[in-house]
């Protein structure tokens, strides 16, 4: 030890090296695998057993101690999963819903991302901040608020309804009027364009709306993309405001729907782990095909959960 | 006449025509964001301070009764147990989630080649559903034909009955919410690569071993995206909901209640209750004001704290 203080390991004494070459190996590549794959192992184990589980019969679903592995595969279950609750209805509503809440986040925070990358006005920065700052405001602050609001704005009969309370207006309309993150994320990336592009549009005589379409936009893609996969995924996923706002039946969207049919009915485990891999299924395939896009968007936006 | 003139001339000395045009166009091209603001969040806010001074049903016209609900907070048993089922899952989650991430970013960013594959798998709980997360854990947690007391059995260890025992229904919660780790595992790897090699290096050279490195170095530079994940963390923390809304079966229904001995009634449930259940808007409002106000007061208490562990690089260097 004395002499690795004086040359370093790189010239240490014979018999030294081969040592610390084993426990360099073996803190530098062995450890952490054995630690990154016990991890993979109990972060796939629900998920496995969620899959596993929907394909086993009702008795071996609910046989203590469980099985790792079905004993006949029962791929009726999804069949019957299917069926139970309208899948198909309230698949339709949450395709619809997600829609919209994609199409809201991605016009409006690539617009106001400009407005705050793209133009110097004065008191911008403070502005800026301000909006950062709602990020810590706790939805569940507005909720009572906003839920008498939205129960008093007229919808003209839409879906049925009087008021926006037990439409998709609610859940859809906010997305219109931008998110601090997907805004923070966006402007993050337009501050990366040259501004000479931009300039030299401007030089050419565009307007400032014209800029913005034909050479910011196209050159934002790839962070258009990564809003629109997490707008996506966070409406999928949303629980609480589907709740609040929707009352009938027919308007569930997947979450809302599937909860309340087995808080009301005695579902077996394996068709509810049937349902919840159909609904898991679509982030999923998402993940698969756009992998790139989340993992960009997550040192930025990475913070709903 | 007299006086509008020169207050025009000196507005136009503060913004000259570029400035005034680019202030227009900024604004228009903030304005959804600008509206969204007032309309939903600085307008609720208010409203919600209004409400929470009323008896209001949600039907009938609000009736203002001052400080009434204020007062009923005070002996309110439920309201207590919430805040203290709140407190307690998101004091010991918050630490949990931060060694957790760091452990699985530290391996990340050891020589593994493959580590493409764990960040994708480690990655992929994080997007998923919190519900139906849930409702996968309503079944892996059964203490009879769960997995989790399936597995434990055959370690020979004891298996609680996690979801119907008060002592263990929180605890449950906290090992739910792991399954978040993953994207503060990312953030954490990003973070990690971008500690400058060289400090590692030199403190090799001066005979430092893997934890003194840890210690000194990594730890110290880490302090302000561990700051960010406890404060995200906290926010979030604080308002879980959908997780006990599930695993206690909505609370209403068959059940009632909100799992054993109340014990997974978390002050965001029992708002949604008082609000939603049982009609009492101007009470949720009440709770919603209080729970904005302890918001505020847990951020500025955050930041105070971290003046005194976080570390910026500028101070030192």
């Amino acid at each position: 030890m004395a002499t690795t203080e004086i040359t370093g390991p790189a010239v240490a004494t014979a018999g030294e090296p081969s040592r610390r070459r084993t426990r360099a190996i073996l803190t530098r590549s062995v450890l952490p695998r054995i630690v990154l794959i016990l991890g993979c192992v109990v972060f796939l184990l629900p998920f496995y057993f969620m899959v596993v589980s929907a394909l086993k019969s009702t008795q071996e679903a609910t046989q203590a101690p469980p099985t790792f592995f079905p004993h006949s595969w029962a791929w009726g279950n999804f069949e019957a999963a299917v069926s139970f609750i309208p899948f198909g209805l309230y698949a339709f509503n949450s395709v619809a819903i997600t829609v919209g809440a994609t199409i809201g986040a991605v016009l409006s925070n690539t617009m106001i991302a400009y407005g705050f990358a793209r133009i110097r006005w004065p008191g911008r920065n403070v502005v800026f901040y301000i909006c950062l700052a709602t990020i810590f405001l706790p939805y569940p602050v507005v909720l009572v608020a906003l839920f008498d609001i939205f129960g008093r704005l007229p919808s003209f009969g839409l879906q049925g309804a009087q008021h926006w309370v037990d439409t998709f207006l609610p859940l859809i309309v906010p997305t219109f009027f931008g998110n601090p993150l997907y805004i923070f994320l966006m402007r993050q990336f337009m501050l990366g364009i040259p501004r000479d592009l931009s300039d030299a549009a401007r030089v050419d005589g565009a307007s400032e709306l014209q800029t913005f379409w034909h050479v910011m936009l196209p050159l934002t893609k790839p962070a258009v993309v990564v809003v629109a996969i997490l707008a996506a995924v966070a409406s999928w996923n949303e629980f609480l405001l589907p709740l609040l706002y929707l009352q009938s039946q027919d308007k569930y969207p997947l979450a809302v729907g599937l909860a309340f049919f087995t808080q009301e009915h005695d579902v077996a485990y394996n068709l509810l782990m049937a349902a919840s891999t159909l609904i898991v299924l679509p982030i999923i395939i998402m993940f698969v095909l756009f992998q790139r896009f989340f993992i960009e968007g997550i040192t930025v936006g990475g913070v709903k959960g | 006449m007299t006086g509008a003139a020169p207050a025009r001339a000196r507005r136009r000395f503060r913004l000259g025509p570029v400035e005034r045009r680019n202030l227009r166009w900024g604004l228009f091209f903030i304005s959804p964001w600008l509206f969204g603001f007032f309309a939903l969040s600085i307008f609720p806010i208010l409203y919600t301070f209004y409400l929470s001074l009323t008896r209001y049903s949600g039907i009938r016209d609000p009736v203002f009764i001052g400080l009434a609900n204020y007062q009923r907070v005070t002996t309110d048993p439920l309201f207590w147990k919430s805040a203290y089922n709140t407190l307690y899952y998101t004091l010991l989650a918050v630490p949990v989630g931060v060694v957790v991430a760091m452990l699985l970013a530290i391996a990340m960013n050891q020589k593994v080649r493959e580590v493409h594959v764990y960040r994708a798998i480690l990655y992929l709980p994080s997007i998923l559903p919190i519900f139906a997360i849930s409702l996968i854990f309503i079944y892996m947690l059964n203490p009879a034909y769960g997995l989790v007391n399936g597995l434990l059995h055959l370690a020979g260890l004891p298996s609680p009955n996690w979801l119907g025992d008060p002592a263990w229904s929180k605890i449950s919660l906290v090992m739910i919410a792991q399954l978040g780790a993953g994207q503060w595992a990312l953030v954490f790897l990003a973070g990690l690569r971008g500690i400058p090699i060289e400090l590692y290096e030199s403190a090799e050279i001066d005979g430092a071993g893997p934890w003194t490195k840890f210690r000194r170095i990594t730890l110290p530079l880490m302090t302000p995206v561990i700051l960010y994940d406890i404060i995200i963390g906290l926010s979030l923390g604080l308002q879980i909901f959908t997780q006990v809304f599930i695993l206690t079966g909505g609370g209403g229904g068959r059940g009632g209640g909100a799992g054993p001995d109340n014990s997974l009634l978390t002050y965001v449930f029992y708002l949604y209750k008082q609000a939603f259940q049982f009609g009492q808007m101007g009470y949720a409002a009440a709770l919603s004001a209080i729970m904005f106000v302890i918001s505020l007061i847990l951020a500025g208490a955050v930041f105070r704290w971290a003046r005194g562990w976080v570390f910026y690089q500028a101070e030192e260097a």
